[in-house]
């Protein structure tokens, strides 16, 4: 039995006039200890993905509908109370900048210590040896003194390694990591990736990673959403995903990778912009900017469909499969 | 740390000259102290003669340096209607408007509070309006109409509590004493001080309000809340920390701002303070009293924002006062 | 507001005006109200001279025999009086149009007075930067530091004393003006200063000193509307506490004489008469003062909430 089993969800936000719907019937599993990639443009609605599996949408977002099944429990309608035990607990967030995630005027060690006695009946004493052995398992330095230190006082990649060694305090089973190194120096961003990837795969742990950098995706994770538009246009193995990019919008983000484009090219963008919550148009919502997009496309909203071992929302992933492979024996 | 109390004490020290320049300049150009020492009877030849003994002929400078001499040694001249020391006759004042002030900021910080936390945690709930919409009522009526208003009430129709002086006050030490000993006292200062805390306490649960919602809205709060802590803990340990902050900063200029309100309580309710004394003054033209009372108005205000300075970089973790003093 | 109307490139701040403003205004019955009110209460007191029924300020009209008469709806009332008389026998309706109108005259003309010297010192100082600018924030700092009202008595009774009561009474309004102005420009200088230096690194400010505009031209035409909306929120909540101010400095004694009374002078007046019954003539000017400090501060919450930089921040 998986771990998480996301069917159907979706999230809107009641704007002034309009509900608009953030997060589109969204469906996927993660198995126990597996690594799970969501990749998509900012607003594309992956961090919402994330918060509403915590039940952490602020306002004006709710989950309107769908399931969330989370060890076995339905979780999608719990209030906060019922929440509670399972955040932090069962399921730990990590969040995108280290630098406003911890609290100014609390010490590390309050910070650490308040999460574990939120879950578990301990001393300040045996909190803080726990505090203390998780600090080392990130590899902080002299970790009995950043106890007493403020966040301002420590850098930003150890910050995160704090918030790291947060989320692994009560051993979770799940692990939602949110751009974790958007914030970061570039050179320390490998540093904290590789540090996620041990740590997950040494305590067994299962991570959604969200992301908008396919090359990252492709070194931590097993299997990748790609997210367009609060949707999921397509799911798989992260390798298929990478090698084999059915849908043309995944084409282009690989496209678009640095290391894709020779030295002296520019880099290949996809033209356009992902269209506005408010604005999303009734077929694919790629369509405008899909060059291969027919009057089909523009009209009825594609289905998720299996091809080639992924899954992947596009009518015309069949003529396109096709018309590339043409292109190859030519 | 040390650098930057000797830096704050410096700016203290410049302020106070400043003020005290100010003040001597008022006594040089209000009033003449020889009128007020001799009358009109005497010969221009006894008055030219006096004013060399006094020093009134001297330069600007010399007058100001001795003028500064004298305050510093507490001497801030002699109040033309007491016959006194004019500091003496602030002394024996001061005490009945510290303890109203007094009486006034333990009913803003006892309500402020809770008041302001609990319309930011439940915006939208009913109480929550009221309390939102009585404080924006609050800042609109001046504090002696809030007092008149009290007195016309509680004292004039109902006959529940004195509308005027101390009443039964106790003597403490020295010029102090307190209204805080027994019931008449107690009876004597509460309308003064509800009036005088009018103004400011929906200031303050404004303000509570406002930071502690734009804290709740921060990403420090949401990840207390994705680590599943109680949200009494995130509300009064995280946020409302952070809320207070800023708080103690505006609070330290208000405390101020409350000393000149105490004027406008202290007029309605005959409240035997410094600020009814001023009034007094100001229409005797009592001119060494006036210029004490700015003086020690102005060291008030001088120590308690140093005072406040110093606190908000003792409890703001982030605030590194040694840096501060580089 | 007619500055708005005529700025010929459209601002960021009057693409809100036009939309977002309007539209909040009509869903929010308190700010219609509230703008209902002040317009009332402000056109009636420019108007005084012609609806008063009495001229306060004129002794023939007075008759100290008409003295303490209450409102109409009270016994013992004298029916050309409908609000009643004050102490020394005016017409209290009369009077307390004429004051609204003082009041209302000194707390625009303070608020103007602050906004002058406020936007001027924050754009010189964001602009110029520098020593220049500490040295400015700095003086903010501790004029801020001070209470306004405290600064105002004892400017005030200073002035007074220097001058006389009746050099003072004369020419009170230009002193409460003045002291009222000067005391609180930090409040403007320090947004102002915080939107230029905002603006200031933008391109469009950039290209204008490329284009060779000179300095002012740069910060009258490009900066200043894009500082309207938080001038705007502060002017409207000065101008509530401006008319606090004038009231209570009048109250004490320090501000418009009893011979040509502002609201605050008025209450004052009764105030005395408040044991002996007389409680009109306290009462109704308060209400009104209350109302009107009220009904701006109203506005001011409202104007608030709609053009908060904050909310328009993407």
């Amino acid at each position: 039995m998986s771990l998480l089993s996301v069917r159907d969800l979706t999230v809107k936000f009641a704007m002034r006039d309009q509900t608009v719907t953030a997060l589109d019937q969204i469906s996927f599993d993660l198995g126990k200890g597996e690594r799970l990639g969501i990749v998509g443009e900012s607003g594309a609605g992956k961090s919402i993905t994330g918060f509403a599996l915590m039940n952490l949408l602020s306002r004006p977002g709710f989950i309107d509908s769908g399931s969330i099944n989370f060890e076995g429990r339905e979780i999608a309608g719990l209030s906060d109370k019922e929440m509670r035990p399972i955040r932090g607990n069962r399921m730990a967030m990590i969040f995108q900048d280290p630098m406003v995630t911890l609290n100014p005027v609390l010490t590390i060690g309050q910070q650490m210590v308040e999460t574990l006695q939120a879950h578990r009946k301990l001393s300040k004493a045996d909190a803080e040896q726990i505090s203390i052995m998780k600090l080392r398992e990130v590899y902080i330095p002299s970790p009995e003194d950043r106890l007493g230190q403020y966040p301002h006082e420590l850098s930003g990649g150890m910050r995160q390694r704090i918030v790291i060694a947060m989320a692994l305090l009560l051993e979770p089973e799940l692990i939602i990591a949110d751009e974790p190194t958007t914030a970061l120096d570039v050179t320390i961003q490998a540093d904290i990736m590789e540090l996620l990837l041990e740590l997950c795969t040494s305590n067994m742990v299962g991570l959604i990673l969200i992301t908008h950098d396919l090359g990252v995706v492709s070194q931590m994770t097993e299997r990748t959403l790609v997210m367009y538009a609060g949707r999921i246009i397509e799911a798989g193995k992260t390798r298929e995903i990478i090698n084999d990019p059915q849908h043309p919008y995944t084409q282009g983000l690989i496209n678009a990778l640095p290391q894709q484009t020779l030295p002296g090219q520019r880099l290949k963008q996809i033209p356009g912009n992902m269209p506005g919550l408010t604005a999303i148009p009734d077929g694919c919502p790629f369509a405008p900017r899909c060059q291969y997009a027919i009057d089909n496309c523009r009209r009825t909203r594609p289905e998720t469909v299996s091809y080639a071992n992924v899954e992947v929302a596009c009518h015309e992933v069949n003529r396109l499969h096709n018309t590339v492979l043409e292109d190859q024996s030519a | 740390m040390l650098a930057y109390l000797v830096k704050r004490l410096f700016q203290a020290i410049a302020v106070m000259l400043a003020i005290s320049f100010i003040g001597f300049a008022i006594q040089d150009n209000l009033g003449d102290p020889l009128r007020e020492l001799v009358g009109q009877s005497v010969s221009e030849e006894t008055r030219q003669q006096l004013r060399d003994e006094l020093g009134l002929n001297d330069s600007f400078l010399t007058q100001y340096v001795r003028f500064l001499g004298n305050a510093v040694q507490g001497d801030l001249g002699t109040s033309y209607f007491f016959k006194e020391p004019a500091l003496d006759v602030i002394m024996k004042k001061l005490p009945a408007t510290l303890e109203l002030v007094l009486g006034a900021t333990l009913i803003i910080v006892g309500l402020s509070v809770p008041l302001g936390v609990y319309t930011a945690i439940k915006p939208n709930s009913i109480p929550s309006k009221i309390i939102m919409g009585a404080s924006i009522v609050g800042i609109s009526i001046p504090v002696f109409l809030t007092a008149i208003l009290m007195i016309y009430v509680f004292s004039v129709e109902l006959h529940w509590l004195p509308s005027y002086g101390r009443g039964d006050v106790v003597h403490v030490f020295g010029y102090w004493d307190t209204n805080f000993a027994n019931v008449d006292g107690w009876a004597h200062i509460l309308l003064p001080s509800i009036a005088l805390a009018s103004i400011m306490l929906p200031l303050f649960v404004r303000l509570i309000r406002a930071e502690m919602m734009e804290v709740l809205q921060s990403e420090y709060v949401k990840y207390a809340k994705a680590k599943g802590i109680h949200p009494g803990r995130i509300y009064f340990v995280h946020a409302l920390k952070n809320t207070l902050l800023p708080v103690i900063t505006v609070g330290g200029v208000q405390i101020g701002t409350m000393v000149a309100y105490t004027i406008l309580t202290e007029t309605v309710f005959q409240w035997p303070g410094m600020g009814f004394m001023f009034l007094e003054a100001v229409n005797r033209v009592d001119t060494p009293l006036i210029v004490a009372y700015l003086i020690v108005v102005g060291f008030i205000f001088v120590v308690t924002n140093t005072i406040v300075d110093l606190i908000y970089g003792l409890v703001n973790p982030t605030v590194n006062l040694a840096r501060m003093g580089a | 507001m007619s500055t708005v109307a005529t700025n010929p490139e459209p601002s960021r701040f009057e693409r809100i005006w036009n939309s977002n403003m309007a539209y909040s205004f009509r869903r929010n019955p308190v700010a219609v109200v509230s703008l209902a009110i002040f317009l009332a209460i402000a056109i009636m007191s420019l108007l005084a001279p012609v609806i008063a029924p009495f001229d306060p300020y004129d002794p023939a009209q007075i008759d100290i025999m008409n003295s303490e008469y209450p409102p109409v709806w009270v016994d013992g009332s004298e029916p050309e009086f409908i609000l009643g008389t004050d102490d020394q026998g005016r017409d209290l309706w009369s009077t307390i149009l004429y004051g609204t109108r003082l009041s209302l005259l000194i707390g625009l003309c303070a608020v103007g007075l602050q906004a002058f010297l406020g936007i001027s010192i924050g754009l010189i100082a964001g602009y110029i930067g520098g020593r220049l600018d500490s040295l400015l924030m700095r003086l903010a700092d501790i004029q801020l530091s001070f209470s306004t009202l405290m600064v105002a008595i004892i400017f005030l009774a200073v002035t007074q004393a220097m001058f006389g009561s009746e050099t003072f009474n004369q020419y009170a309004v230009f002193f409460l003006i003045a002291v009222i102005g000067v005391a609180e420009w930090p409040q403007y200088a320090r947004t102002v200063r915080a939107t230029v230096l905002a603006e200031k690194k933008k391109e469009y400010v950039d290209s204008a000193r490329v284009l060779g505009f000179g300095p002012l031209r740069i910060m009258v035409r490009h900066i200043l509307p894009n500082s309207l909306s938080p001038i705007f929120v502060i002017s409207t909540v000065q101008v509530a506490n401006a008319i606090i101010s004038e009231a209570s400095l009048s109250f004490l004694g320090l501000g418009m004489p009893p011979s040509q009374p502002s609201l605050g002078s008025l209450i004052s007046s009764g105030f005395d008469y408040i044991f002996s019954g007389s409680w009109w003539i306290t009462a109704i000017p308060g209400v009104v003062l209350v109302v009107l400090v009220l009904v701006i501060n109203l506005l001011g919450d409202w104007m608030r909430d709609v053009l908060n930089p904050k909310l328009y921040k993407g």
